[in-house]
């Protein structure tokens, strides 16, 4: 995998109102599905779509909750969040949804935090970066 | 420069589709060459030759469809937003059961592999939404 092509996707808007966020799930299903190395990186309002507990069966809307908690069975494991971004909305690591379980300690795995610092030479290093 | 865009809004809603048109025609005229255009979200309906907007107005489509001419650029319809939103080609339309196809000139309907592939093929990736 070392040599495959690096792709970021990032994730602004907020969860629900709009079908971005679904749509861009649906695009890193397909880049991970190519064997690329994604990195997927929710900031600011985006980062409101990793937010646990959230249901919208009510409203008659498929939503995307189990696509999210399916990541890393669908080989999104690069996930981070801008850590700016949660405290500006008063969300922490706990309110953070599951991407999956680690294969060897079998422990569910939440997206990593990462400072903005850490975020802009992560999109240094990638080949396309899309922002969907 | 070898260049690729992504739009991400329909015509006339928001100004993205407009910007995406005159930044292609800016780069073409400038020399560089555009890989591709693929359009995602509520972007393809940028790709329907059905909208009539008024004649004293741009159209949006008509001008894609004569720049995909003139200038031999691939325009790109996401195939899994196109089908949401009723964007069909002849071979979609028939497989869908649907009674006919709205894509217009120039535009044709693909995967998200395109883009990908678009994302890696071009120096740039230029991205066009609200």
């Amino acid at each position: 995998m070392s040599d495959a092509k690096k792709v970021m996707i990032t994730v602004r808007k907020p969860p629900h109102g709009s079908i971005y966020v679904h749509e861009a799930i649906e695009v890193m299903f397909i880049v991970a599905s190519f064997g690329l190395d994604l990195s997927v990186v929710f900031i600011d309002d985006g980062v409101l779509a990793l937010k646990t507990g959230q249901d919208t069966k009510e409203l008659g809307i498929k939503g995307f909750m189990a696509s999210i908690g399916a990541f890393m069975d669908f080989e999104v494991t690069k996930v981070y969040v801008d850590r700016q971004s949660l405290e500006d909305r008063n969300m922490s690591e706990a309110d953070l949804a599951f991407i999956g379980e680690d294969e060897t300690t079998e422990q569910p795995v939440r997206p990593t935090i990462l400072d903005s610092s850490a975020i802009a030479a992560l999109m240094a290093e990638q080949q396309s970066l899309m922002a969907l | 420069m070898k260049l690729a865009l992504l739009v991400n809004e329909g015509p006339y809603q928001h100004q993205a589709a407009d910007s995406a048109l005159q930044f292609v025609k800016a780069a073409v005229a400038k020399g560089h060459e555009i890989f591709r255009v693929f359009f995602y979200h509520d972007g393809v309906n940028n790709g329907t030759r059905f909208a009539v907007p008024p004649q004293d107005d741009r159209n949006i489509t008509v001008e894609w469809s004569k720049l995909a001419e003139e200038h031999k650029i691939d325009l790109v319809v996401c195939i899994a937003a196109a089908q949401r939103r009723g964007i069909l080609d002849e071979n979609e339309a028939k497989r869908q059961g649907k009674s006919g196809d709205n894509i217009a000139p120039g535009f044709r309907i693909s995967g998200l592999g395109q883009l990908i592939e678009a994302g890696i093929q071009a120096e740039r990736l230029v991205v066009f939404g609200d």
